[in-house]
């Protein structure tokens, strides 16, 4: 086992360690500069002489199952976050695994939310050793605080994914929450009481871990149609009573912003779409369900009705909004990597230009091509963009793990990228000299759409001559960023780290951008 | 021990903060900061406390500062206010920097189609209000804020307009009745003040007293700059004397109406229709254009109801007003649309300018369209039509070489 030492400059300045969690660390090299060698993983082979010839693998509730997987010491678990802050289930796990005495796991949850801050206790008492996935919350700050003994490891979803699939990182056990599911274990999470849309981000782990258990609230008789987790790779099926908790699985209705700036934001970068010729027929987009992303959307509808103009897909965590779109016949698809109301659930269920994707689909770097980086248009939020248009949106700017990483990094390959963000938020800029965390590389982010203006990357020519003439605000980000400065109060202190690497920034391809202190 | 406090504390505040500066007779400047903004301000926060009280010659006392992310000038109003709640006799003013964008100027006959209105004493306002491109801002000293917050609101307006961009919106400040407003005026007269927004205005005197102090002021400290009047009509009494208000001083740019108050003096309601103020509202137009200012409407208080504020803008327009005032920044993009000449309007206009135009350069007197004379009122109205259809970005400049 190689033990945590030393720290490497990477290619884009940033230090990095050489090893985490004893794993030897690749550092980043570059958009587009790396690419390993050698073949994917791939699970132990099974034989159906194991298994149940009438397909009920149900068997008595968690525990058995888990003991029947060898739930064992220093083993990785994973879970999937479709079920966002209402998901029960993660907190199941590690309760049985404190109650077995079983110690020093890995927890890798696609996510993790405020309502797994439980996990803590676990952490704190031996049972999980460290958690390697997005934290949010007070997951984040327990990490940021030097807390945790492993090193948290972020990665995109896209990124997730092409861990598993490279080997770096191993599923011992993949627990899967699905909100219906046969014996057999084929399963969506279409229906049932603790429905969720679709199951995408447990996808790699059904494929690639060496046990998967399908945890149910939902119990139907085969087959379950649609199998968005195919039973073939399931080992185990559990009924538990209760899942989640709905209300905050999914919201009743997705709200636009009221924030009159961010409003304003949001039709600046519709207007700016269309001024820079993006808006045509046939395009794409990708918008997600933030406030100012969702009001882009809306600005952008009107825009698309007035000038008759229809879009091929929209990529989407998708809401009512999207859904209107799809029915208004304003976009042919929905590809939807995670739904967010029942208006969403609806859609998918019933309307096949709504579409399930998985981060494989739509995110994978290392496979042979990916959705994402079809896409005409991408909007995306930040907490900070420096002034070579290098963005940050794990940290805050006093240094804090409070967000994942998501589909963002994968994103950020689509044909123009933009990030309408408020150039400052009370008295903390967001556009600064150099951003706490490197999160994307400046390289691959096109404009930044503040209320105080437009920059667009030097690098993205074309888009500047698009604009050139136009009525929109275009300013060099050197010029957002002073006068956000002057209004601040001139440019602000560094915040000041412990020298421990709490936690790791994966790239797309598995190398580290960036590291993350103790606070 | 004596002691000030000011602003405001609690989770929910935000760009603002709260400042408590108890006096002692020894022991220097006892500093406690929590600051949500520590690891980025906290030296700078600390810094302008401290050059702060030595400005007010504070030497020995207990600070205390809750910080919520307040700008510079918002933390330097509330230290300021807490000096003055701590030693009243105080006189000395803490004045931020004058910003170079806050120093440009303003005109008479600008376009005054919307003005939005902020409370004074919430920072956090005005920050992004001159984003909305507003034709004017109006900082409020008046009803939107509390009685026992003037003098703190007075600061903050004042720092406000030394420090906030409000990006071209022309700057009004609305102050309050009476002796109270004549002393709001020494907060912002100096300080590059466009428009005084007087209240309740029932009198020529009310004029004449707030105009007196204006120049006043302007004279002592050397003000070149204009600082126009705007009085708003608001009970029975002012509209019946509508006119003599709006002639009552060659500085007044625009007269406006306030309905809410003007219905409760006349023994009524206020309805969406309207009725029971239509005559006020007509006297208002006819009192400003016969005193040469511009009639301005009241506000549209729905912020929900944006196809009602449509139709009370349009409205407003065919009764003959110029402007409307507005409290939530997404009302000035339907205020500004539906004030803007209609297409047909714009082409009607256009000929008439361009024959116009034709007429003057040949030397003739009369201007004809067709077979049609055009009056000369209707040249003029053309001529306003095409200004407003250049201001609202409906037509471009230099449309004559575009034909």
């Amino acid at each position: 086992m190689k033990t945590d030492s030393g720290l490497v400059r990477n290619a884009a300045g940033r230090l990095v360690p050489t090893v985490s969690n004893g794993k030897e660390q690749v550092p980043y090299k570059g958009v587009a500069k790396y690419k390993p060698e050698g073949t994917k993983v791939a699970p132990p082979i099974a034989s159906c002489k194991d298994y149940p010839a009438d397909g009920n693998k149900v068997v008595k509730d968690l525990k058995t199952a888990l003991k029947a997987a060898g739930l064992k010491d220093g083993m990785t678990i994973s879970t999937h976050h479709h079920l966002r802050n209402g998901d029960l289930v993660a907190n199941m796990i590690f309760d049985i695994a404190a109650e077995m005495g079983v110690k020093d796991l890995m927890w890798f949850p696609s996510a993790s939310f405020p309502c797994q801050a439980k996990n803590i206790d676990h952490m704190d008492s031996g049972v999980i050793h460290h958690i390697e996935g997005s934290m949010n919350g007070p997951l984040g700050r327990y990490c940021s605080e030097g807390k945790m003994r492993g090193m948290g490891m972020l990665r995109s979803h896209g990124g997730r994914y092409q861990a598993v699939q490279d080997g770096e990182v191993h599923i011992d056990i993949a627990v899967i929450a699905a909100p219906t599911s046969d014996s057999f274990g084929n399963s969506n999470g279409l229906t049932g009481p603790s429905a969720c849309g679709l199951l995408g981000f447990a996808l790699a782990d059904s494929q690639y871990a060496d046990k998967v258990i399908v945890v149910t609230d939902n119990l139907i008789p085969f087959p379950c149609i649609p199998w968005q987790i195919q039973g073939n790779y399931v080992d185990h099926v559990v009924v538990v009573d209760k899942l989640g908790d709905p209300e905050k699985i999914i919201s009743g209705t997705t709200q636009i912003t009221k924030s009159p700036d961010r409003l304003l934001i949001a039709e600046m970068t519709a207007q700016f779409v269309r001024e820079a010729g993006l808006m045509k027929e046939g395009f794409s987009f990708q918008a997600g369900a933030g406030g100012t992303s969702l009001a882009f959307a809306i600005f952008l509808k009107e825009m698309m009705k007035d000038e008759g103009i229809k879009a091929r897909f929209i990529r989407a965590g998708s809401t009512k909004y999207q859904v209107e779109m799809l029915e208004e016949g304003l976009t042919d698809y929905i590809l939807d990597g995670q739904t967010f109301d029942l208006e969403g659930i609806r859609s998918m269920r019933e309307n096949p230009g709504h579409v399930w994707t998985s981060p494989f689909t739509s995110y994978n770097y290392h496979g042979k091509g990916n959705f994402a980086s079809l896409l005409d248009i991408v909007i995306l939020g930040a907490t900070e963009v420096d002034v070579n248009f290098n963005a940050n949106v794990v940290t805050h700017s006093d240094g804090l793990l409070l967000h994942g990483i998501g589909g963002w990094q994968n994103c950020l390959f689509g044909n123009c990228v933009i990030l309408p963000i408020p150039s400052f938020r009370d008295r903390i800029p967001v556009l600064v000299d150099e951003v706490t965390t490197l999160c994307g590389p400046g390289e691959l982010i096109d404009v930044i759409i503040t209320e105080r203006g437009i920059a667009i990357n030097p690098l993205r020519k074309d888009l500047l001559d698009a604009v050139k003439g136009s009525s929109l605000p275009i300013k060099t980000i050197e010029e957002l960023k002073t006068g956000v400065e002057k209004l601040c109060g001139g440019a602000p202190q560094k915040p000041k780290f412990k020298d421990k690497v709490v936690a790791g920034i994966k790239w797309v391809d598995g190398t580290l951008i960036d590291s993350v202190r103790q606070v | 021990m004596a002691k000030g406090e000011a602003g405001k504390r609690g989770k929910g505040v935000r760009s603002d903060c709260w400042i408590s500066i108890e006096k002692k007779k020894s022991g220097g400047i006892a500093l406690k900061v929590t600051s949500k903004v520590e690891s980025m301000y906290g030296d700078s926060i600390r810094t302008t406390i401290q050059e702060g009280l030595k400005f007010f010659g504070i030497t020995d006392a207990a600070v205390e500062l809750e910080d919520r992310g307040a700008l510079p000038f918002g933390l330097i109003a509330r230290l300021e206010a807490a000096v003055r709640r701590l030693n009243p006799a105080e006189e000395k003013q803490l004045l931020p920097e004058m910003f170079s964008e806050c120093t440009y100027a303003t005109t008479r006959e600008r376009m005054r189609r919307s003005r939005l209105y902020l409370p004074g004493n919430e920072p956090k306002f005005a920050v992004n209000a001159g984003i909305h491109h507003p034709d004017g801002i109006i900082l409020d000293l008046e009803d939107s804020v509390h009685p026992s917050e003037k003098d703190a609101a007075r600061v903050m307006v004042r720092n406000a307009l030394r420090q906030v961009d409000f990006m071209g919106s022309e700057r009004m400040v609305r102050i309050n009745q009476g002796e109270m407003g004549l002393l709001d005026l020494e907060f912002v007269v100096p300080h590059n003040v466009h428009i005084i927004l007087i209240p309740k205005c029932e009198s020529v005197e009310d004029v004449k007293t707030v105009d007196a102090k204006v120049q006043e002021i302007r004279k002592r400290d050397r003000i070149d700059s204009d600082v126009f009047l705007m009085p708003i009509v608001e009970s029975a009494l002012g509209a019946l004397r509508a006119y003599d208000i709006a002639a009552a001083s060659p500085n007044t740019v625009a007269l406006t109406i306030g309905l809410e108050d003007y219905t409760a003096d006349i023994g009524t309601r206020r309805t969406t229709e309207g009725r029971e103020s239509f005559w006020a509202r007509s006297q208002v137009v006819n009192a400003a254009r016969a005193a040469k200012v511009q009639p301005i409407d009241t506000v549209f208080s729905d912020v929900q109801d944006m196809d009602g504020l449509r139709e009370s803008v349009i409205e407003a327009k065919s009764l003959g007003f110029d402007g409307k005032g507005c409290i939530h920044p997404r009302q000035i993009g339907v205020i500004h649309e539906a004030f803007a000449p209609a297409d047909a309007e714009i082409e009607r206009a256009k000929r008439i300018v361009l024959a116009f135009q034709d007429a003057e350069s040949r030397g003739l007197g009369v201007v004809s369209l067709g077979s049609k004379m055009i009056d000369p009122p209707v040249v003029k109205r053309a001529l306003h039509t095409v200004d407003q259809a250049i201001a609202t970005g409906k037509l471009d400049e230099d449309w004559r070489d575009q034909k």
